[in-house]
């Protein structure tokens, strides 16, 4: 077992994370800028008397993974842009037939093949369902290695306490980056699964399925969903703040991007200018409560992104047209430096917070 | 007085949707007496597919997953790596196994996956209103081969038996028919093997089974039997093509 405080990279935590959370098996596809993922517990889920298996197909490993978590175990997959839009179609049976999983995505740039550095251009993707049909994620956006550790523990037991799928969102640069990090100590507590297929033996039998013929059926079905993301949207919110009490330019930015608007917002204070910074930890249930508290107050609002601009829709959803919202974003895997977001916001703060 | 016939405790008491002649309830029922005969219907699990056959956890009383079309090779080996000593099958047709899932299928077989795969091949997307598949006889009209299939746009019909065998995974294989009560003998003495291999931890073992399609081959239940045997049979043979991991 590893000691209290080792270094290691995003992608690797994830693992040993995922190890002491009590994941049983784990499936995957190689795709970069994961692959260190997969690479690590293929030497430490067989060590630990649990399941690794390299599958076919990115389709394949969300259908196996599906098998798994309908057989009661907790599972996990992962991987990156393009081989995450191979497992929609799994992903959406399984948000349909209510199953627990976590679902690792250390995003690089699209569309297509993209690239191969960091981005976060699949923000629509991983909150608004991203396969068919009506259904969400709880989507866990870690900003440091600790945090990737920390968010894969919480992903296994809220998947298991809603019997939803669960996005770990990271970047290629949190994948691959290394910082020292704490296991502490990671409970895996697995509740009873009495749906699960496990033969039924000592009880009536048990289906997984997401079909309903009966349009009544599928509409019950469909509400009983939206109840559910509902309920997670009263008790699942997370997010970090800081400079945010008197902040007039609140920015927020999730992920890696948070780590570069803190940096930029520092300087901004020492100029003076009044900047703070929201940042989302879940993606899904969106912080939407604190924007429009934030609103209150701040005079204008910066979604700082690795992407064209996807979070900026709720952030202006949150501040509902009672302050301005502006966007900020660099793709492809570029990522801006602190003195490009520090300019954005000594720009923004000359035309949105003197006036 | 002496029960000589009855329903298998582990087949459902329901009517089922399928077409009247179609072959699937003797198929269903083949499954039904295996997992009564070895005792496994509290360890088995099934994995339903799309298609015609989607409904098969309402007529076999074991625990059912649903899967994806094509993928329930995938969702199989999920099951059974989690709960290694639990007897999982999939009931898959010729569009699910043949065509969108011919991946998924190849994989699993390589893999020597402990499952069992029940393959039934009606040379057509019977669900769906009767479309071309992998499977559909060479001039054969369909609703997508309305001038019948024509090798030079779409290729030609798949063995997958003859393919799979090629597979050192794979530790049973063999391709039966339900269109006659000798036919039916057999093919219940497959299933039962390849649901036995599973049991005795034998690995991956599959059955193509000839099925008919009345509705969809505009033909009635007597004529489809016929032409199953006139037309099915000489392209696909009736064969065991693995026995024990042996090719035969």
């Amino acid at each position: 077992m590893l000691g209290d405080k080792v270094l290691m990279v995003g992608n690797e935590a994830i693992g040993e994370a995922a190890i002491r959370a009590g994941c049983q098996l784990y499936f995957a596809y190689p795709i970069t800028p994961q692959s260190e993922l997969p690479q690590l517990l293929a030497r430490r889920m067989p060590e630990e008397g649990r399941v690794f298996l390299q599958a076919e197909s990115e389709v394949a490993a969300i259908n196996i993974v599906y098998g798994a978590a309908g057989a009661g175990a907790r599972v996990m997959t992962s991987s990156s842009s393009p081989g995450i839009s191979l497992k929609q179609e799994g992903i959406s049976y399984i948000a349909g037939a209510e199953l627990p999983c976590v679902i690792v995505n250390i995003v690089r740039g699209g569309p297509g093949l993209g690239g191969i550095q960091p981005a976060q251009s699949d923000y629509f993707q991983a909150t608004k369902g991203g396969g068919h049909g009506d259904y969400r994620l709880i989507v866990l956006a870690p900003a440091s290695v600790q945090e990737m550790v920390d968010l894969t523990a919480l992903a296994f037991d809220l998947a298991d306490k809603y019997r939803n799928p669960v996005m770990v969102l990271g970047d290629g640069t949190l994948g691959q980056m290394m910082e020292p990090v704490e296991f502490g100590d990671i409970k895996a507590e697995i509740p009873s699964k009495p749906w699960a297929t496990t033969g039924r033996k000592g009880r009536a039998r048990n289906v997984i399925n997401s079909l309903y013929l009966d349009p009544n059926k599928l509409e019950e079905h469909n509400w009983h969903l939206q109840a559910k993301y509902r309920r997670i949207e009263g008790a699942e919110v997370r997010y970090d703040s800081f400079n945010l009490a008197d902040a007039q330019l609140v920015v927020v930015a999730y992920g890696i991007s948070a780590r570069i608007a803190r940096t930029a917002i520092e300087m901004a204070r020492a100029d003076g200018i009044a900047a703070g910074l929201l940042r989302p930890i879940t993606l899904f249930p969106f912080p939407t409560g604190a924007i429009a508290q934030a609103a209150e107050k701040a005079a204008a609002f910066l979604s700082l992104e690795l992407s064209a601009g996807q979070m900026v829709e709720d952030v202006r959803l949150a501040v509902n047209g009672r302050r301005p919202v502006h966007f900020y974003g660099r793709t492809g895997g570029i990522i801006p430096t602190p003195q490009e977001v520090y300019e954005e916001i000594k720009k923004l703060a000359g035309e949105e917070v003197a006036k | 007085m002496k029960v000589v016939f009855e329903r298998p405790q582990a087949l459902s008491d329901v009517t089922t949707h399928y077409c009247p002649g179609c072959t699937h309830g003797i198929i269903h029922r083949l499954v039904a007496e295996t997992i009564d005969e070895l005792g496994i219907l509290e360890r088995t699990i099934g994995v339903a597919s799309v298609g015609c056959s989607v409904l098969a956890y309402d007529y076999l009383e074991c625990d059912w997953q649903q899967a994806a079309h094509g993928r329930a090779p995938a969702v199989a080996t999920g099951i059974k790596r989690a709960l290694p000593d639990s007897i999982v099958f999939t009931y898959q047709g010729d569009g699910d196994l043949a065509s969108i899932g011919t991946a998924e299928i190849i994989h699993a077989a390589n893999r020597g996956e402990a499952i069992t795969v029940i393959y039934v091949n009606n040379t057509n997307y019977g669900m769906t209103g009767g479309q071309m598949a992998p499977t559909t006889l060479v001039g054969q009209v369909t609703t997508t081969s309305p001038r019948g299939r024509d090798t030079k746009e779409a290729g030609y019909p798949l063995r997958m038996a003859e393919m799979l065998a090629t597979l050192k995974g794979v530790n049973y294989l063999a391709r039966v028919a339900v269109n006659s009560p000798a036919n039916i003998m057999k093919a219940k003495r497959a299933i039962k093997q390849a649901f036995t291999v599973q049991v005795e931890d034998g690995g991956f073992a599959l059955v193509e089974v000839l099925s008919t399609c009345p509705t969809n081959w505009r033909l009635d239940p007597v004529e489809a039997l016929k032409w199953l045997d006139d037309n099915m049979i000489p392209y696909y043979p009736l064969a065991e093509f693995k026995v024990s991991g042996e090719v035969k």
